[in-house]
Formats: structure tokens, C-alpha cells, sequence
């Protein structure tokens, strides 16, 4: 297995914290995602560490019995000590306000605080084996103010922070869970769902364990993972994860199975909304992408692990401080330990080697572990860090020894279109929103946002098509990519940048293929523009029809009414010109000097007598006298005109 | 005798003419250089009617090259190309160096009754138009060069006996397909009609042939058809040019009638598995099932200026869409890569077809032109061989249909005749007989004829008709009013 192949990796840069000792005891906060070292109680400091923190909070407290739950309020204004079953005491972080704390005990009787959440920097939220309490703290006052409570028999429960939906697990089996969404003051009772429990051997007492339930946030909605170790429906003994969808409106379903194929202890991570699990027993993780296509039975989708399972990427313990000097090679870790406690979404903590990381996908080597392209398109396009490999990979597909064929060709093209005009679109109705002056009376309306899975065709152009031109392929096969290109963002109905038809004719032009050429823009594949227009008329040595290519592209513009006339004055063609300028009504607006030159020009006497009396007419019609005027510099024509033709042959002012 | 005048249109005295229309009487092809000490029959490399004799022959042959060597003082670059008589005319072309091939052709005859009831013959010298024949006989050869090669090549390959053979076996069929009678300014032109279809069709179309090249990559050259016009050419132009001939004049109508037949017996449904599709070959097996199907395919020889390309030509059709593949005739086609060609282009090219069709009819109720106009009219570019026309209906096998009167048809390849003398864009109108205008126009590199039958018009409002029309039927190229 070269290292190439390992597809997950810990991150280079994880959270360093004191070892967990019987002395120094370690907790995690999921909201805020900081590592807690209290040592004895708190009374010898307590250090907090975050993932972003550069530096360490530490302080001390009082031991006043051992701490059983620590969470700062977010933005760490008010920390919260649980150390007791009935209190839970807080301690302000705030300056200029008292450090002294204070205590609130839960409100119901006779019940036990099994741990406590902060969902806001001032709103916390106690969980008792009897139900939930929903308190504001006002530190100014160092008092509590209860908000909401509600009663039901409390299992355990789970926060998930990111949603602010905390579930509690209640009925004898544990199996029906309960959730509550918290938002500014407020909490709403969201319906409850049972899960489906495997069917168990009588002797044992079936029931949901807090450890096979996770909650995440999956492109974009909360999902209820369950883990479950046997297979309820089908005769296979492997282990499955399945998916309840809980929206913040309306019931929660049953969406997703991923199918594991195997048994034994598991743990979950969602990392890039993709789902790894983790399997200890051959210490090797799977992921799976449920945007991907599945098997769709009616109701449910099955999904199998996008890749092959590979071992998380090994991983060397960075020597710091003394020990670096003493030792010279770096400890490798030992992954998939069983001292390794995950958390939502891509955490993993070693609490006995003090560390905490964050969870990571390799992109780069997924390229090789999975064949079909169109399938790799899918998976990559919903990746955060995507656009460097989605450009390496349609590089790969066009190079020669990995050459695709035009099909993979044309639907890896068409994958990223689909993503590129679903932007546009979301552009082009956010700029028009604006423009209606939605912007203000809805305050949902929110600029798109540019994912890297936008490529545009500068994008392609740059990092993929143009160095693929320059490479010595086959042309019929360079030829065949750029029009599957243009084919696939006229199937989207995106306008083609003039760069790309300039590249075709490129290509085209160094083959000597003229004709092809001649039939593409016959049939307008490469749409009409000046630049494409100039193109033309500049090929006209090599390639004759070029020239009226170019006159069809410019009238069609309509927009290039001068540009038709300086062609056809340069070719002196002077009558044609002025017949084209007088048929678009242009004609009383032009240098009567510009026409007379090039009539001039052809030695044609004849051609500028016409010319000439054309002008003298225009002089008569809008001055009243076919005179030019010394501002039309026109005085060497008339020198000419009276030279060659004699000064009777001039135009007489016609008197009334 | 009634049949006869009905064909030639019917003035007062219909009842007592008999018209003859104009017809081949001798075509043959020699070489001076050829033999001129020993026997002069040698020089003759061909000669139709064979059944004449030998001396006349000779003596055919031998006016010919005198009248061309006595023009030749005159113009040395430019020698004769035709020779006016009262009963025939006759056209040289000089294809190859010191090749020649000659076509005489009858004038058409005009048999009167006179008042003593015996027939007068009256030859109509002024009817031919020179350039309408010779681009017959320019035709001629590129298409004996299309499917033999130059002359040259066959005396490289073997002698004149083996020129002698390819003249005799290509010529004596083809020149039965010769329609003189019905030539016109079409035949100058050796235009291609283009099929009129919106880009993302066509881009479709550009992305099946890629794929069909990719796939079956022994493909050099692909040509696609729909409706029997052209919408994309692998082949250079001039190639095409006469490939499209043939394909449209002689294999295509062939084909018609079995296609008119058999509607729905070309889905095979035997092959289980296959998509059902309507691919078949026009060239090349008739039934692939057949184990000992011959798969034979006609050679072509393309590019014979430079790399000189032999090819066999694979036609395959599918409703009305046919696509040409061109591979090199030093690879032969087996059954197996019929069968591979016909598992993988029919269904795609079925599927085609029948878009191409969806989205025609769709384009042709958007733009509306359902409506015949009131005016026929003529359209060819020299630049891309585009050639448009309204006044001729489809083309049969035997001859192409024109729906206006045959005068009409001269007048437009008389002032065809009067923008080849000048470089220069004009205009030409002519007042025909009865009601009907004609105008010609030319303005770079492109000519438009258009036939305008309106009661009592004037000059000006004929022009200004012309101006409608070109502005509704050619608003998006360059054309001067």
C-alpha cells in the first residue's frame, strides 16, 4: 500500500493537552471545542485549549469536590462547573464583572442533573434524569432566570451544537428519542421517533445505547446517525449506520443505509459531509457520500463505501520540548487505539496521550481508487477543497497515456457544467432580486456563495485546455475535446467565451482543417464576435472565404456598421461600401474625405465621378449647395475631380 | 405526339410540334501523345457509341484535336471549349495533361408540320448554354476520378489497357444516367444543399461522429447527411462536393423505393439483447445475419492533388439521417466490423435521427416558413458550395423536376453567363414574357436568382421586392441591396 493510498489523515496540527492522570482529568466541550485539563479539582489550574486558540486559557478555581462537567458559555463569557447531582455552579469571564460564583440548583425534586449545555453565551440548558430546564444567566446579577422547563424520564442525552437540537433518549428500551431545538430564548418541542431496535436474543434486554448514536449536520441538514450492529431486515450479519433525517419542520424519516459489511466496534465521524466509519477490530475506516447514487428501495437508500476501507494515514507523534533532543526518530501513534474517543462531527481525541484531532480527507489519492470518472465527478464536486484535483483529473483524462474516452470526456464536461450554471443561475435570480428591491424586504435573500466546485470555463481554459492544445495529440482528438467542451456548456445553455472559439480555430488553422472550420461557423458553433471577427479577416491569405465569414459575423453583430465599412474600403471597395452605409441610413453621417481617398485610391475615374457626385448630391440636400465645406478637407478632391472632368462637370447649386 | 408537347410546355400550336429535347450523341475521351505514327485509333481511349466505325472514329477524333490546336494560336492558355454547329454542339475539357474528353451533344429539334403535311426539321442552335455542358462533362470526370482515380494512375498502375478498362466499365453505365434534357444552372453550380438545423443539434451531431470515429478507429473520414443535404463534411470540399453528388443523384433515389416499402421490417428484433434501431447499410452487406455476406464496399479516391487517398466508402442510414465513413482501402472491412458498426452507429443514429427531425419541425414552426412564398428563387455561394433553391422539387432518380417554364431557366443561365464575364457585384432584371421579372444578383462571391410573376410591376417595385426577400431570407450573412 503505497502512502499515496491513504486516503484519511489526522491533521498536522492537533490540540496538545496534559495526559488524563488520576490527577488531571480531561473533558471535552462539543460547542466550543475546547480540551479542559483540570488538574486536582481545579485547584492546581485548569487549562483549556481550542482548536484555533493560539493561546491557552488557564486559571484556577477552588476544589470544591470533584468536576463531573466544565463548558464556557460561547465566547467563553461564563464558564459552568457541574461538581454535584443537584447544582451546577458558574463562574463570569466577562471583565468588570464579579468573579465570585454563584450556584443554581435544577428546579425539579428529587431529580439528578445528568449534564448541562450552552446554547448561547448567556443561555444554558440543564439536562435531569426527569427532564430539561432552560435557564438565562444574568452575570451581571450572578443569578439565573429559569425560561422554559419541560418533564419527561430523561436515558441520556446529546447536543448537537451546530443545529442547537439537543435529543434526549427516554422509554424503557431508550429507543425513543425526543428533540428540542433552542434559538434566541426560545425552545420548541420538535416531534419525537422511535428506532428501530435489531431484533436481540430473548435472554438479553434489548436497548439503544448513547454510544451507537451520533448527530450531524450532512450537506446542510441534521441527521440522526444510529449504528446498528445487526441487520433488521436482511440475512446479512454485517453492521449497518442508518440515517433519520430531522428537519427543522415535520417528522423525522428514515432516509439512509449505509451498508458496512461487517462486524464489530465502530465509531463515527462526518468530515466534508462525508461519513467515515471507523472499524477497530482492522483498524481500518470507510466513508460514504450519500449524494452519491444509491439502491433506492421505495422508501430508503442503500448506500456501500465509496472506496476500498484504508488505514487512516500513519501518523508520527511530534517531539516537542525536551524529549526532542534526547530522542531522534518521531514516535508513530498508535491509530484506532482503544483509548480513542470520537466526537462530532470529525474529532478524535487520545486522552492518554493528550491529543485532539481533527479529522481530514485526502483528495488526491481518491483519483486512482475509483475508476469511473463520472462517479469520481460526483463525489469530488461535493468536496469542499475540490477545484485543484477536478482540474488535475480532467488534465489526467486528456493526457495521453490516461486518455478517457470522448463519452468519460463529454460527461465529466457536463458534471461540471451542471455545477457552473446552477451558480449562474443563483447569480443571475439574486441579481435580479436586487434589482426588483427584494434586498431589503427579504432578508433571506443572500448572495450565492462561490463553491470551489465552480469551475468556469476560465478555469478550464487556464489550468486544462490550453496547455492540452500545446501537447502533441492527435487534432482530430484535441479537436474533438474543445467541441465536446462547447457542446456541453451550450447543453446548459452557458454562453461560450471567446477564448475557447479562439482556441478551435487555433487548432484548426495549425491543421490546415479550413473547411471544418468553414462548416463550424456555417452552423454558428462558434458564436459571432468583433475579436472572432477580426480573427477571421486576418486569415483571409491563408484561406480566401475567411474574408465573407468575417462581413456575415459583422452584419450580424449589427453593432459593427464602421467596422464593415473600413473592411470594404480597404479591399476599395467604395460603392459597395457607400450602397451598405446608405441601406442602413448611415450615409448623411460619414467623411465625405474617407470615401473620396479610397475612390481615389482604385484609379478608378469613373468610380470617384460617382463617389464625388454622390457627396455633391448630400451637400445639396443638407446645406442647400453641393459645395463642400473647408471641414470636410475635401479641397485636393475637388483639385482632382476639376483637373480630370473639367470645372463645368461640377455640380451647379440649383436656384429656385 | 401529345405526351411529348405536354413535356415542353404548350403554346397555340402545341398540336402541330414535336419537340425533340437535346440529346448525347457521341462522348469520348483520347490522348494525342497516343500513337500518332502507328494506327490513329490508338489515341481513342474511349468512345460512345462503340458501334460506330472505326474511321469515323478516327476522324471524330482527329477534327477535335485539330480545332483545338487551331485555337489554340489564338489563345494559348485558354484553347476552345465548345464548337457551335447548326445541329450539335460539341465541348472539350482537358481534365490531365494531354487527356482530353469530348461530348457532343444534338441541339434540340423542333419537327413542324407544314402546309403541305410534310415534316420540317428545325434545329433550335441558341438553345444550349455552354457552361450548363461543359460542367457536365467536368462532372464526368470527377466522378469517373472519384471512384478510379486520375487517368494518370491507372497508366502508372496498368498501361493503357488497364485506363482502357476503368473508361469503359465506369462510362458505359454512366452515361446512361446522363439527363442532358434536363441541365440547367444547378449543374454550373455543383452546389450542396445544407441542412438548415440550430446549433445544439448540431453540436450533438458533431459529438456522435467523434464517438463513432473514436470508437470504430480504423475511421478516417466522416460525412453526415439528413434529409439527402449535407450537414457535416470530413472530407475537403471538393470531394464532398462530388461525393454529395452522388450519394444524392444515384445511391440515395435507389435506396427510396425499398425504404417507402418496408417501414417497419429493418428493426431486427432477432438479435436479442440490441436495441431495436433502424440502421442499415447502402453500401456494403445487405444482411448481416448472413454468414457469407459479401462485405464489399466501393473505393473512392479522394485528395488526388497531394496524399492521393484510396478509400472504401461504408454508407449507413438510419430513418432519414445517413452518415458516411471513410477508411483506408488497405484495411478491409469483415463482417464482424459491420456487425460491430451496425450494433453501435444504428442505435445512436436512430436516436439522432429522430431528434433531428423533433427539432426541425420545431425550428420550422418558430420561424413560420410553412407559407410558399410568392417568388422562386435560386441561392449559391461559390464560397462554401452552398446552393438553395425553390425552384426545383426533389430530385429522382431519373431527372430533376424544375417548376417553372424552361425559357425562364435559360434567362437565369444566361445572366449566370453575363456575372461570370465580370469580377465586380451586379445586378441584372430582366422582363420575361407574360408576368414574370427575373433578377439577378451577385455581390461577393454570392449569386441570387429570384423569378417574381406579378401582374403589372414596375421596375422599382420589383427591386423593392427582391430587397423584402433578401431581408427576410438572407438577414444574417452579408448581402448588398
Amino acid at each position: 500500500m503505497g502512502e499515496e493510498d491513504y486516503y484519511l489523515e489526522l491533521c498536522e496540527r492537533p490540540v496538545q493537552f496534559e495526559k488524563a492522570n488520576p490527577v488531571n482529568c480531561v473533558f471535552f466541550d462539543e460547542a466550543n471545542k475546547q480540551v479542559f485539563a483540570v488538574r486536582s479539582g481545579g485547584a492546581t489550574g485548569v487549562v483549556v485549549k481550542g482548536p484555533d486558540d493560539r493561546n491557552p486559557i488557564s486559571f484556577r478555581m477552588d476544589d470544591k469536590g470533584e468536576v463531573k462537567c466544565i463548558k464556557f458559555s460561547l465566547e467563553n463569557k461564563i464558564l459552568a462547573v457541574q461538581r454535584t447531582s443537584k447544582t451546577v455552579d458558574f463562574c463570569n469571564f466577562i471583565p468588570d464583572n464579579s468573579q465570585l460564583e454563584y450556584t443554581q440548583e435544577c428546579k425539579t425534586k428529587n431529580a439528578n442533573i445528568l449534564g448541562f449545555c450552552w446554547t448561547s453565551s448567556t443561555e444554558i440548558v440543564f439536562i435531569t434524569d426527569q427532564g430539561i430546564e432552560f435557564y438565562q444567566v444574568l452575570p451581571e446579577k450572578r443569578s439565573l432566570k429559569l425560561l422554559k422547563s419541560h418533564n419527561l424520564n430523561v436515558n441520556w442525552y446529546m447536543y448537537c451544537p451546530e443545529s442547537a437540537v439537543i435529543l434526549l433518549s427516554t422509554t424503557v428500551l431508550e429507543n425513543v428519542l425526543q428533540p428540542f431545538h433552542f434559538r434566541a430564548g426560545t425552545m420548541s418541542k420538535l416531534p419525537k421517533f422511535e428506532i428501530e431496535l435489531p431484533a436481540a436474543p430473548k435472554s438479553t434486554k434489548p436497548s439503544l445505547s448513547e454510544r451507537d448514536i451520533a448527530m450531524a449536520t450532512i450537506y446542510g441538514q441534521l441527521y440522526v446517525l444510529f449504528l446498528r450492529h445487526h441487520s433488521r431486515t436482511s440475512n446479512s450479519t454485517g453492521a449497518e449506520v442508518v440515517l433519520y433525517h430531522l428537519p427543522r419542520e415535520g417528522a423525522c424519516k428514515k432516509m439512509h443505509i449505509l451498508k458496512l459489511n461487517r462486524t464489530g466496534k465502530f465509531a463515527l465521524n462526518v468530515v466534508d459531509n462525508l461519513v467515515v466509519v471507523h472499524h477497530q477490530d482492522t483498524e481500518t475506516s470507510v466513508i460514504f457520500d450519500i449524494k452519491l447514487r444509491g439502491e433506492f428501495d421505495g422508501s430508503v437508500t442503500f448506500h456501500h463505501p465509496v472506496l476500498p476501507a484504508r488505514s487512516i494515514q500513519p501518523y508520527q507523534i511530534p517531539i516537542t520540548g525536551p524529549a526532542a533532543v534526547t530522542s531522534q526518530s518521531p514516535v508513530p501513534c498508535k491509530l484506532y487505539s482503544s483509548s480513542w474517543i470520537v466526537f462530532q462531527p470529525d474529532i478524535i481525541i487520545s486522552a492518554s496521550q493528550g491529543y485532539l484531532w481533527n479529522l481530514q480527507v485526502k483528495l488526491e489519492p481518491i483519483v486512482n481508487l475509483l475508476p469511473d470518472k463520472g462517479r469520481l465527478m460526483d463525489f469530488l464536486l461535493q468536496r469542499k477543497e475540490c477545484k485543484m484535483v477536478i482540474l488535475s483529473v480532467c488534465s489526467q483524462m486528456l493526457s495521453e497515456s490516461d486518455r478517457a474516452s470522448l463519452p468519460v470526456i463529454a460527461t465529466v464536461f457536463d458534471k461540471l457544467n451542471h455545477e457552473y450554471k446552477k451558480y449562474l443561475d443563483a447569480e443571475q435570480s439574486y441579481a435580479m432580486a436586487v434589482e426588483a428591491g427584494q434586498s431589503r424586504s427579504s432578508p433571506l435573500l443572500k448572495r450565492p456563495v462561490r463553491t470551489q466546485a465552480v469551475l468556469d470555463q476560465s478555469d478550464v481554459y487556464t489550468h486544462v485546455l490550453s496547455a492540452f492544445v500545446e501537447k502533441k495529440m492527435p487534432h482530430k482528438f484535441v479537436i474533438a475535446v474543445l467541441m465536446e467542451y462547447i457542446r456541453s456548456l451550450n447543453q446548459f445553455q452557458i454562453a461560450v467565451q471567446h477564448y475557447l472559439h479562439e482556441l478551435v480555430i487555433k487548432t484548426l488553422v495549425q491543421h490546415n482543417l479550413f473547411y471544418m472550420l468553414h462548416q463550424f461557423l456555417q452552423y454558428h458553433v462558434l458564436s459571432d464576435s468583433k475579436p472572432l471577427a477580426c480573427l477571421l479577416l486576418s486569415l483571409e491569405s491563408f484561406y480566401p472565404p475567411a474574408h465573407q465569414l468575417s462581413l456575415d459575423m459583422l452584419k450580424r453583430l449589427s453593432t459593427a456598421n464602421d467596422e464593415i465599412v473600413e473592411v470594404l474600403l480597404s479591399k476599395h471597395q467604395v460603392l459597395a461600401a457607400l450602397r451598405f452605409i446608405r441601406g442602413i441610413g448611415g450615409h448623411d453621417n460619414i467623411s465625405a474625405r474617407k470615401f473620396l481617398d479610397a475612390a481615389k485610391q482604385t484609379e478608378d475615374n469613373m468610380l470617384f465621378y460617382t463617389i464625388f457626385r454622390f457627396f455633391e448630391q448630400r451637400n445639396q440636400r443638407l446645406r442647400g449647395s453641393p459645395n463642400f465645406t473647408p471641414g470636410e478637407h475635401c479641397e485636393e478632391h475637388v483639385a482632382f475631380f476639376k483637373q480630370i472632368f473639367g470645372d463645368q462637370a461640377l455640380m451647379r447649386p440649383t436656384t429656385f | 405526339m401529345a405526351a411529348a408537347a405536354a413535356g415542353a410546355g404548350s403554346g397555340p400550336w402545341a398540336a402541330q410540334e414535336k419537340q425533340f429535347p437535346p440529346a448525347l450523341l457521341s462522348f469520348f475521351i483520347y490522348n494525342p501523345r497516343f500513337g500518332p505514327r502507328e494506327g490513329q485509333e490508338n489515341k481513342i481511349l474511349f468512345y460512345h457509341p462503340n458501334e460506330v466505325e472505326k474511321n469515323e472514329k478516327i476522324r471524330n477524333v482527329g477534327l477535335c484535336e485539330a480545332i483545338v490546336q487551331f485555337t489554340r494560336t489564338f489563345s494559348p492558355s485558354k484553347p476552345a471549349k465548345s464548337l457551335h454547329t447548326q445541329k450539335n454542339r460539341q465541348f472539350f475539357n482537358e481534365p490531365e495533361e494531354n487527356f482530353w474528353m469530348v461530348m457532343v451533344v444534338r441541339n434540340p429539334i423542333i419537327e413542324k408540320q407544314s402546309k403541305d403535311g410534310k415534316p420540317v426539321i428545325e434545329y433550335q442552335e441558341e438553345e444550349l448554354l455552354d457552361k450548363v455542358y461543359s460542367s457536365v462533362l467536368r462532372q464526368c470526370y470527377s466522378m469517373y476520378k472519384l471512384f478510379n482515380g486520375t487517368f494518370l494512375k491507372a497508366m502508372e498502375d496498368g498501361g493503357v489497357k488497364l485506363l482502357k478498362e476503368r473508361l469503359e466499365k465506369f462510362f458505359h453505365r454512366y452515361l446512361q444516367t446522363l439527363h442532358l434534357q434536363s441541365c440547367d444552372l444547378l449543374d454550373i453550380f455543383g452546389g450542396i444543399s445544407f441542412f438548415p438545423l440550430d446549433k445544439m443539434t448540431y453540436l450533438k451531431i458533431q459529438s456522435f461522429i467523434n464517438r463513432m470515429e473514436e470508437s470504430l478507429n480504423i475511421v478516417k473520414y466522416t460525412a453526415f447527411l439528413y434529409n439527402d443535404q449535407l450537414i457535416w463534411s470530413g472530407l475537403e470540399q471538393d470531394d464532398m462536393r462530388i461525393l454529395y453528388k452522388y450519394l444524392t443523384t444515384s445511391l440515395f433515389p435507389r435506396h427510396i423505393e425499398p425504404e417507402l416499402a418496408g417501414r417497419d421490417s429493418p428493426i431486427r428484433a432477432e438479435m436479442p439483447g440490441n436495441l431495436q434501431h433502424y440502421g442499415r447499410f447502402l453500401t456494403g452487406p445487405l444482411n448481416l445475419n448472413d454468414p457469407d455476406a459479401k462485405c464489399r464496399f466501393p473505393k473512392i479516391f479522394v485528395n488526388t492533388d497531394d496524399t492521393y487517398e484510396e478509400l472504401h466508402l461504408i454508407v449507413y442510414k438510419a430513418m432519414s439521417a445517413a452518415v458516411c465513413f471513410m477508411i483506408d482501402a488497405s484495411v478491409h472491412p469483415t463482417l464482424d466490423f459491420c456487425r460491430r458498426l451496425d450494433s453501435i452507429v444504428g442505435p445512436q443514429l436512430t436516436v439522432l435521427a429522430s431528434d433531428i427531425c423533433e427539432q426541425f419541425n420545431i425550428n420550422k414552426r418558430m420561424s413560420g416558413s410553412e407559407k410558399e412564398p410568392q417568388f422562386k428563387f435560386i441561392y449559391f455561394n461559390h464560397m462554401n458550395l452552398a446552393e438553395k433553391s425553390t425552384v426545383h422539387m426533389r430530385k429522382t432518380p431519373s431527372v430533376s423536376l424544375t417548376s417553372v417554364h424552361p425559357d425562364l431557366m435559360k434567362i437565369l443561365g444566361d445572366i449566370n453567363s453575363d456575372f461570370t464575364r465580370v469580377d465586380e457585384d451586379e445586378e441584372i432584371i430582366v422582363k420575361a414574357m407574360s408576368d414574370y421579372w427575373v433578377v439577378g444578383k451577385k455581390s461577393d462571391r454570392r449569386e441570387l436568382y429570384v423569378i417574381l410573376n406579378q401582374k403589372n410591376a414596375n421596375l422599382i417595385e420589383v427591386n423593392e421586392e427582391v430587397k423584402k426577400l433578401c431581408a427576410t431570407q438572407f438577414n444574417n450573412i452579408f448581402f448588398l441591396d
